[in-house]
């Protein structure tokens, strides 16, 4: 039963690996690597719930195809990031920059860790200055 | 005593959320444009029908204009087509077409058959236009200021009512101020 359910699970997985960018690969095998990684970066506009890379929307197509261009031409991930984003916001990419309105998401989480600890702490102390007596460890 | 409004507001809070982001009338691919405010990007690319004409910023004008962003594969654009033949006659403001990621023989054709709302279409066959002005998905029309900047986007198919609503306000505040 196990092996089974492994064999579906893999099929499964092997299914979905279908590469949909089969574009021919960048002569120099270091930008190559470097596109392979902004595409899984950049959300695809037309899909929203796809990178470019997995998507074969037309659009996708076409970022893919300026991206390659942009490194080609020597920019960095940065400004190749920096272009995306002036023409579409800072919604695609799929890790957004710490800035500007994009700062409460990746301070929010700090936020709530925080807020967390300081309700802890408060009940703790509370109880720490409550007395020990009968009724309350009957209670446990 | 006051702590015990904070659940209250944080439920207000939730709740006002929920009526925001499940309103039915909201469309979830629409994304905010980052071009509002900002000038509108400069392109300039052969006319779909007159190749040797070229459709650029220039072809704006010195007031208002509406660019519409249109395809022959894109289903939207055949709903909105007769609200624009509409708006057109009107003469209320200048449409200039950009024809995406489209064939341009069928591009010409639709035209001829349905009729033509623009006072010309940029014929944009590689998508870079489109790109460059954030398109991702047609129809989109946006409404450019006599200045050139982007005063506001709509994504998806036009017709009066959103006419009426995004569109004309904006266009009544520009003759106020003149």
């Amino acid at each position: 039963m196990k092996i089974l359910f492994s064999i579906l699970t893999l099929a499964l997985i092997s299914s979905m690996a279908h590469a949909v960018d089969s574009e021919e690969a960048l002569d120099d095998p270091v930008l190559q690597a470097r596109y392979e990684k902004i595409v899984e970066e950049v959300r695809c506009l037309k899909c929203q719930n796809q990178t470019i890379k997995d998507s074969n929307a037309f659009l996708a197509g076409d970022l893919r195809r300026e991206i390659k261009l942009m490194l080609q031409d020597g920019l960095t991930d940065d400004q190749i990031f920096d272009f995306l984003v002036e023409r579409y916001g800072d919604f695609a990419l799929y890790n957004p920059r710490a800035s500007g309105k994009t700062l409460i998401l990746w301070i929010a989480p700090a936020l709530f860790l925080l807020g967390g600890a300081y309700v802890l702490v408060n009940i703790v102390r509370r109880r720490m200055t409550l007395p020990i007596d009968d009724d309350s460890a009957a209670e446990d | 005593m006051w702590k015990y409004s904070i659940p209250v507001v944080l439920f207000a809070l939730l709740i006002l959320m929920f009526v925001k982001g499940l309103d039915p009338q909201r469309d979830v691919n629409a994304l905010p444009s980052p071009f509002l405010g900002k000038p509108a990007p400069e392109f300039a690319l052969p006319s779909l029908n007159d190749p040797s004409k070229t459709v650029s910023n220039a072809t704006f004008g010195n007031g208002m204009a509406v660019v519409n962003v249109w395809a022959t594969w894109c289903v939207g654009c055949r709903q909105e087509h007769d609200f624009l033949l509409e708006l057109a006659e009107s003469q209320a403001v200048p449409i200039i077409g950009l024809n995406w990621r489209d064939n341009q023989a069928e591009a010409q054709r639709w035209l001829r058959d349905l009729g033509d709302p623009y006072i010309d279409s940029a014929y944009d066959g590689d998508g870079r236009v489109g790109i460059n002005w954030g398109v991702y998905g047609a129809p989109e029309t946006f409404l450019v200021g006599p200045d050139g900047t982007v005063l506001y986007k709509h994504l998806g198919p036009l017709n009066r009512r959103l006419w009426q609503e995004n569109f004309v306000p904006h266009l009544e505040s520009a003759g106020n101020t003149e």
